[in-house]
């Protein structure tokens, strides 16, 4: 993990999601210094929103984010690999039977 | 190209001394071989942090020192749809750089940090914006020339195998092809204007041509670190190739614009249909770098001023969001 960001000159880091369009979930575009929320939306939309690419902006100070580990990885997503009955192709089904 | 110092080897004297390969390097490539993308958490061999810690952050400082040869044309351009045009290519500069600083910040390295080395010195950044432009044409040039040579070199960037540098590069280059066009735009305007004009689109291409190709960076076998850099995907054509595709790119741009590209030695080959361009003045690319070229001390001072000058902004920024904070906790409380 990169080592925490302890210098007190920097204003907090926020991460920015963007909703395209209504309809569709907010996604991850990047991030960018602010001295605060209100800020980090005004340069957000001044960066990440030239040529019309959102409706909506969430700013969310990165220290709030809570991450897996990614040397957890395999504990935390592996045991779902082998229960293949989670998917709807494991069923046998006959071919004359319809909208199933 | 904006990161060439990185391929000096004057810059680094000799190579690193070799270190021993351990089985988590080996994890690492394998993965990389298989073209997954390597995220800010996952880990990685020090010197592939730190190679990408240098030259995200010299391409960062490229975008920010960029804008100083154009922004000061805002003022001057000849029609407002040159201006608005002109403004938002700056604009869009600013933000590049922005995307590129976090994405750096994203391997360990403070923003404060990468500032304070582009303002004492420290830092690289591309010999293509320690050149003048003293005309019009060569807002012309530089969004031809300039922006077409960073183009050819920031498309293979957008596969890179670390995540958040390939995904500031899509961005980047998804906004940066505007920026080639109104540029051919503009010398197209002048090259088929007055003899004036067009004298001085020709001579805004003898002044940019030769800086455009050493854009690239050293030919490949002066380059120090090629192999590892394509090894780790960091980087995916030579400097030599890349150049070579803009050459031919290029080429037939000028001759519609009814210039002449100010090299002799310039022919087309028919067997390998490459054109064949001429020796490039490796010293005047070294003198750039060492800080000796027309406007390197200019730049740097202009960063400096502009940073010095935005002080009482950054500190009414940061007294305005306390005083807000303070209300918020006085009506909540």
């Amino acid at each position: 993990m990169a080592p925490p960001n302890t210098d007190r000159k920097d204003w907090p880091l926020f991460e920015i999601f963007i909703r395209p369009k209504n309809g569709l979930s907010h996604k991850h575009v990047g991030s960018l210094h602010a001295a605060d929320a209100r800020m980090a939306l005004d340069n957000a939309r001044d960066v990440y929103t030239r040529r019309g690419e959102g409706v909506s902006i969430w700013a969310v100070p990165a220290a709030s984010i809570a991450a897996s580990d990614p040397s957890e990885k395999a504990s935390l997503f592996e045991p779902a690999d082998d229960k293949i009955y989670r998917h709807p192709t494991f069923y046998d089904i006959p071919a004359a039977v319809k909208n199933i | 190209m904006y990161t060439q110092g990185l391929d000096s080897k004057t810059e680094h004297g000799t190579q690193p001394p070799p270190r021993l390969v351990t089985a988590e390097d080996n994890r690492f490539q394998e993965r990389v071989d298989a073209e997954e993308k390597i995220e800010p958490r996952d880990w990685m061999p020090e010197g592939y942090r730190r190679t990408l810690v240098r030259q995200i952050s010299q391409h960062a400082h490229s975008e920010i020192v960029g804008m100083l040869p154009e922004g000061n044309w805002i003022t001057r351009a000849p029609s407002l749809r040159r201006k608005v045009a002109l403004l938002a290519k700056v604009q869009d500069e600013g933000g590049h750089g922005l995307y590129l600083y976090s994405a750096a910040e994203t391997l360990g390295v403070s923003r404060d940090e990468l500032v304070e080395q582009l303002l004492s010195g420290k830092a690289k950044y591309s010999s293509i914006f320690n050149y003048p432009t003293p005309t019009w044409a060569d807002i012309g040039a530089i969004g031809w020339l300039v922006d077409g040579a960073a183009i050819m070199n920031q498309v293979p960037l957008c596969r890179c195998s670390y995540g958040p540098y390939a995904r500031a590069m899509v961005r980047i280059c998804r906004e940066e092809s505007f920026h080639q066009r109104q540029g051919y735009e503009l010398m197209l305007a002048l090259a088929t204007g007055t003899a004036e004009q067009k004298r001085m689109a020709q001579d805004a291409l003898n002044r940019w041509w030769w800086p455009a190709l050493m854009m690239f960076g050293p030919s490949d076998d002066q380059s120090a670190h090629s192999a590892q850099n394509m090894a780790w995907k960091i980087k995916r054509f030579s400097n030599d190739e890349l150049r070579q595709r803009f050459v031919d790119a290029t080429v037939p741009q000028a001759e519609f614009l009814g210039l002449t590209i100010p090299d002799p030695d310039l022919r087309l080959d028919p067997e390998s249909g490459h054109h064949r361009f001429g020796a490039i003045d490796w010293t005047e690319f070294n003198e750039i770098l060492k800080g000796n070229g027309p406007c390197n001390r200019e730049r740097i001072e202009a960063r400096r001023k502009a940073w010095d000058e935005g002080a009482w902004v950054r500190e009414a920024a940061s007294a305005h969001a306390a005083k807000r904070a303070a209300r918020a906790l006085k009506k909540a409380g």
